[in-house]
């Protein structure tokens, strides 16, 4: 083998090695990994207890409740197939819509319901002007239809 | 074929040729910008959610695009270095650093100034493309220092391109990221399977400002590459020509 060759072999070698260490470290710490936890593994019981976390998902539509006079705030969350019920005290991003991305940051409440302390509006990847959006307004109701349609998947704890 | 690679790694011929090559790939990208700004800021319709906001993505995209440009020139440089001995490539990676961390600092600054009104955060830890760009910036940082403290040139080469090459790891979490894990930063736009999901009248100014972008990075990664050569070659005889020459060398 030609010494170049021998080097080719070494780099391919090792970068194939860093990516395999790089692979495992990354699945180990998969948890860690996401930024929140589906509505649907909540809902079924599948979330740290014992420290804050994220959740994200939709706010369902015609869900926001305002207490009049004050920044109290309740809405439910969906991920298509399970909802789940939240409280919030606070000022609201820009982005936040009914029908749109949202990740909340808090804990559960003893009552089923989640107690945010921090809201984000998660934006999608669609752009599009005002006109569009409103034509394509029948789109959002196929989206809440197939919304109701998958509600029987939903495995509560 | 083979013979123009030869020619293309020999510092004298690659000095002369980036100076032909950079007013071409200047002026179009210069054009390109201008053509885009104008069209992004102004002519293409408000996003239904974001309003104007979004127009940052003009030079939020572009910026994020090369900042992973600029690290694959650094690692494929100091790879072909690394393997081939070529002392060009090695130059380049060089080179390519600085631009490249100064476009990751703009990726992650337009992003910033953009996710404090949509999201409501400047920043978040723990989110997996924000973390991951931020590496990215410290790595060319860990570059560009392994670099400066290593005199001997050659040695320099050789430690900074297998840092290199051991990063590219993390330029492909970036650009993953939104798709392996849940993120707040939204995914894939141009690159959605089934098409952009953006209007053509937002998406041609964008791309726009992307070769744009990316043509003005080729006229300073070419233009760092001369500056690097004629100081790694400083004791040759074609520079010592070159600078002694009555019209002073171009």
């Amino acid at each position: 083998m030609k010494p170049r060759q021998q080097r080719m072999l070494a780099i391919g070698l090792a970068a194939l090695g860093v990516a395999i260490a790089a692979g495992l470290s990354l699945r180990a710490f998969e948890e860690n990994m996401m930024f929140f936890v589906d509505v649907s593994d909540v809902v079924a019981g599948d979330y740290p207890d014992e420290r804050t976390f994220r959740i994200g998902g939709l706010v369902v539509a015609d869900s926001v409740e305002r207490e009049e006079g004050s920044l109290d705030l309740r809405f439910r969350v969906t991920d298509m197939r399970c909802e789940l019920e939240v409280s919030y005290v606070g000022v609201l991003p820009d982005l936040f819509r009914e029908g749109q991305g949202v990740v909340a940051h808090g804990a559960m409440g003893a009552d089923g319901v989640f107690v945010a302390d921090k809201i984000l509006a998660k934006h999608d990847e669609d752009y599009m002007a005002p006109e569009v959006a409103e034509s394509m307004a029948k789109h959002v109701e196929d989206k809440t239809e197939s919304l109701r349609a998958g509600q029987s998947e939903c495995n509560p704890q | 074929m083979w013979k123009f690679f030869h020619r293309l790694a020999s510092p004298p011929h690659f000095y002369r040729l980036a100076a032909t090559l950079i007013p071409w790939l200047m002026f179009p990208g210069l054009l390109l910008l201008a053509w885009g700004s104008y069209n992004g800021l102004f002519v293409a319709p408000p996003d239904y959610q974001q309003g104007d906001a979004y127009r940052i993505i003009y030079v939020h995209v572009p910026a994020a695009y090369l900042s992973m440009m600029a690290y694959m020139f650094m690692a494929i440089g100091g790879g072909i270095g690394l393997i081939w001995r070529m002392k060009l490539a090695h130059a380049v990676a060089a080179a390519a650093a600085p631009i490249g961390a100064a476009f990751t600092f703009l990726a992650l600054a337009t992003g910033s100034i953009w996710g404090r009104p949509m999201w409501g955060t400047w920043w978040e830890w723990g989110d997996p493309r924000l973390t991951s760009e931020l590496i990215l910036l410290f790595l060319y940082f860990g570059y560009m220092a392994l670099r400066s403290s290593i005199d001997d040139i050659a040695k320099a080469d050789k430690a900074s391109a297998v840092l290199a090459l051991v990063g590219v790891v993390n330029v492909v979490i970036v650009h993953y990221s939104v798709e392996w894990w849940s993120s707040l930063h939204q995914g894939q736009t141009i690159l959605k399977k089934g098409g952009p999901a953006m209007d053509p009248e937002m998406l041609q100014p964008l791309l726009a400002m992307i070769l744009g972008f990316t043509l003005i990075f080729g006229a300073l990664l070419a233009r760092r590459v001369r500056t690097e050569v004629l100081y790694r070659e400083r004791r040759t005889r074609w520079v010592r020509k070159m600078v002694l020459a009555p019209e002073g060398g171009r």
